[in-house]
């Protein structure tokens, strides 16, 4: 596939989608406008995003992956910092613009049985997205324009179209997330976010998905941030990755680097642990790692890079992202 | 995956073949159906498994092909009805009992569950009991089991949590499951599975909702009890780059059906069934960026209707027409492999 390997844009040219210093606060509930601080999910994290790559999205449970992603959306929108989507900043759209132009962006989770109306054929799951835009329905031609959209929609994802009467539980796991892509494809966005698509899934169906979102995004130029805890996954997939922790971008760069020379304490402790590599050394001593929620508060230690000319006792209050190579960036304390 | 099992060098498949005891389990051309007639479901169609002392023996399949059917069933857990039992043994060797489970008395059987044979479910948090804390719960096994009291109980208990990193204070014991997190609360379950020095574990899907790096903690903590407690496992899963960095050996199960068994090492480095085959094939990895993953066309079958002949021949590449009418029966291979196909070292097509 020709564009795994997007050799990184010289300098200046604008990314398709640029995340900039995003950030997302929870307020306890109840707490209003003047409660304390509240809790930062989402943490100054700026991404880029080249047009027809796919961005891998890793770190632990609880990060902030999914609150990320529906920032980006405008679903949740950000407490801070810019979206900019082909150099729109999403913040300057009038609420109705803003509604169009999100079509552009659709998002793909884990459970098809969440994003399905049980009570619907998929059929008119898939027109209620149409409906809203192109074809306003009504004489005949329209409607007749409308089904062949639909079932052009699901041959393109492998649906039977003599199929769509059905309705979502006469379809396997595999199938139902099929037709979940399809309606997510009717309102032909040019991004995609797919959070942990595939993660329902069995083995052998996983790959067919898997195939077919490849084949997708050739044929129709799209763009995936691809959100997953399985690294092998993400790492046969993207063409970049970024590692969160703890509502931060810690380190990010080409996944080939990343996989190689991962700079980052957390990304090398992260992918040393990649099952299917090796078998695990049981002779060798057992440590659990004491960071687990209810028992510790910040940042670890041991969970900062320091550049080695930075002693680690001046730290400064917060990490910023260092290019350190090209492409290659890594959250650390300024020298 | 399969070209990455270079690592013999701590291979516990090699190492585990002679060194570990005698038959801990053995079960025998199992037969579990549910409901009658259209709509009888044949979940398990005649297991064979093996487990030794101090072996870590994975079973895995999709989703849909019998494994809990299969361990629940060695557990005594699995009601009957729905279940039906309709044939097969489980023979069973552990300290104070031995025989046939399908065979023991309601009675003989609880007292052999959690003392003998132990379980950790994927879901530690449906298991514990929310209104008792950790401590209590840990206690009550060995009160009941093993007859401790007091403060002999909570010096037993807080070793126990010491054995799977819970140890060193008091705190873990004083918890209630709420207070603790996904992993934590996974390892208060081993804890209890284990405080009663089982014969066997039963282990389904242990870690599918843990992160990677406690994933592989977790693993590593299991893989050790079994020398520890001179135990067999049954790890059951789905993922099979877990089980690759795990197992000593491997059963593949397919639509109610071992189709493949051997050790680790000869699962992953040379599969014979073409399942099994292709399921390797079809995980990703690094290693294969740039290149389409292997499908297996179609779907796993789901039990009412299993294929005739081989369950598998509509999905595979090497099918003839007798597999669509004959059951292909294990065959005994090189090593301390089987299979059941009829196709084994036919040429793959291009
Ligand atoms: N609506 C909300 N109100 C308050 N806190 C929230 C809300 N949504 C998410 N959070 C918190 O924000 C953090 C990040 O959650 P998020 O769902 O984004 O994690 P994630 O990385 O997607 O995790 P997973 O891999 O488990 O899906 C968590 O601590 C979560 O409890
Ligand atoms: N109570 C039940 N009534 C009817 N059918 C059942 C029942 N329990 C299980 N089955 C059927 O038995 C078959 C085997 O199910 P089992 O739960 O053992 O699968 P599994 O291999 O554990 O799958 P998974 O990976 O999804 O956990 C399935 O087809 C299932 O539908
Ligand atoms: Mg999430
Ligand atoms: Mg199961």
């Amino acid at each position: 596939m020709s564009s795994m390997n997007i050799a990184s844009s010289a300098g200046s040219a604008r990314s398709f989608i640029e995340i900039d210093s995003l950030e997302k606060t929870f307020h306890a509930r109840g707490a209003g406008a003047r409660g304390k601080g509240g809790f930062k999910a989402v943490d100054n994290v700026s991404l880029d995003i080249e047009r027809n790559s796919i961005f891998g999205l890793v770190g632990e449970s609880g990060c902030g992956k999914t609150t990320l992603s529906r920032a980006v959306l405008f679903l949740d929108p950000p407490t801070g910092g810019e979206i900019r989507i082909d150099g729109i900043d999403m913040r300057t759209l009038s609420a109705s613009r803003l509604r169009t132009f999100r079509k552009r962006i659709q998002i793909v989770f884990q459970d098809p049985n969440s994003s399905l109306n049980p009570k619907m054929s998929i059929e008119n799951s898939i027109k209620e997205g149409l409906n809203n835009i192109k074809y306003a329905a009504g004489e005949p031609e329209r409607r007749a324009k409308l089904d062949n959209r639909v079932d052009e929609l699901l041959a393109l994802v492998g649906i039977t179209p003599g199929h769509k009467t059905r309705f979502p539980h006469e379809f396997s796991g595999g199938q139902k997330q099929r037709i979940v892509i399809a309606r997510a494809l009717s309102v032909e966005p040019d991004f995609l976010i797919l959070d942990e698509p595939v993660s329902n899934l069995d083995v052998s169906i996983q790959a067919q998905i898997i195939n077919l979102l490849l084949e997708l995004k050739e044929k129709l130029s799209l763009t995936y941030l691809f959100i997953s805890h399985d690294l092998n996954l993400v790492s046969y997939l993207s063409d970049k990755i970024a590692v969160m922790y703890k509502g931060q971008i810690v380190e990010s760069g080409n996944t080939e680097r990343i996989m190689a020379e991962p700079v980052h304490p957390y990304t090398k402790k992260l992918f040393s642990a990649i099952p299917g590599v090796t078998r695990i050394d049981e002779e060798q001593e057992l440590v659990f790692h004491v960071d687990e929620p209810g028992y510790s508060e910040g940042l670890p230690e041991g969970y900062c890079f320091y550049p080695s000319e930075l002693a680690e006792g001046e730290a400064q209050a917060s990490p910023q992202m260092l290019e350190i190579n090209d492409g290659h960036s890594v959250a650390c304390f300024e020298a | 995956m399969s070209d990455r099992v270079n690592d013999s060098k701590n291979s516990g498949a090699s190492r585990g073949a002679g060194s570990t005891g005698g038959t801990v389990l053995k079960i025998e051309n199992l037969h579990v159906s549910f409901g009658e007639g259209e709509t009888r479901a044949r979940a398990v169609r005649g297991i064979d498994l093996e487990i030794h002392r101090g072996e870590l023996h994975a079973l895995v399949g999709e989703s849909g092909s019998g494994k809990t059917v299969t361990s629940t069933c060695v557990l005594g857990l699995l009601p009957t009805p729905p279940a039906i039992i309709e044939a097969g043994s489980i023979y069973y060797k552990g300290h104070d009992h031995e025989g046939d489970l399908l065979q023991f008395s309601e009675d003989k059987r609880r007292r052999t569950r959690g003392r003998e044979i132990a379980m950790v479910f994927q879901e530690p948090g449906k298991y514990l009991n929310p209104a008792l804390r950790v401590g209590e719960q840990i206690m009550e096994m060995l009160r009941l089991h093993l007859g401790f009291r007091g403060e002999a109980a909570e010096q037993r208990a807080l070793e126990i949590l010491e054995t799977v990193g819970l140890g060193g204070n008091r705190r873990v014991l004083r918890s209630f499951p709420h207070e603790l997190s996904g992993g934590m609360k996974q390892r208060v379950m081993i804890a209890i599975a284990i405080c009663c020095n089982p014969s066997l574990l039963i282990a389904d899907e242990p870690t599918t909702a843990l992160d990677v790096t406690l994933q592989m903690q977790i693993l590593k903590l299991i893989m050790q009890l079994r020398h520890k407690f001179d135990m067999g496992i049954l790890f059951i899963s789905h993922d099979l780059a877990v089980v690759h960095d795990i197992a000593d050996r491997v059963s593949v199960i397919y639509a109610g059906k071992i189709v493949e068994s051997g050790s680790r090492d000869e699962i992953f480095n040379s599969p014979q069934h073409p399942y099994t085959r292709l399921l390797l094939a079809s995980v990703p990895d690094a290693a294969k960026r740039g290149k389409k993953l292997v499908t297996i066309s179609g779907k796993v079958p789901d039990a009412e209707h299993f294929p005739t002949g081989c369950a598998f021949h509509p999905r595979c590449p090497l099918a003839e027409k007798r597999c669509a009418d004959e059951q292909p029966p294990a065959e005994k291979l090189d090593g301390s492999r089987s299979a059941s196909c009829f196709c084994l070292g036919k040429e793959w097509p291009a």
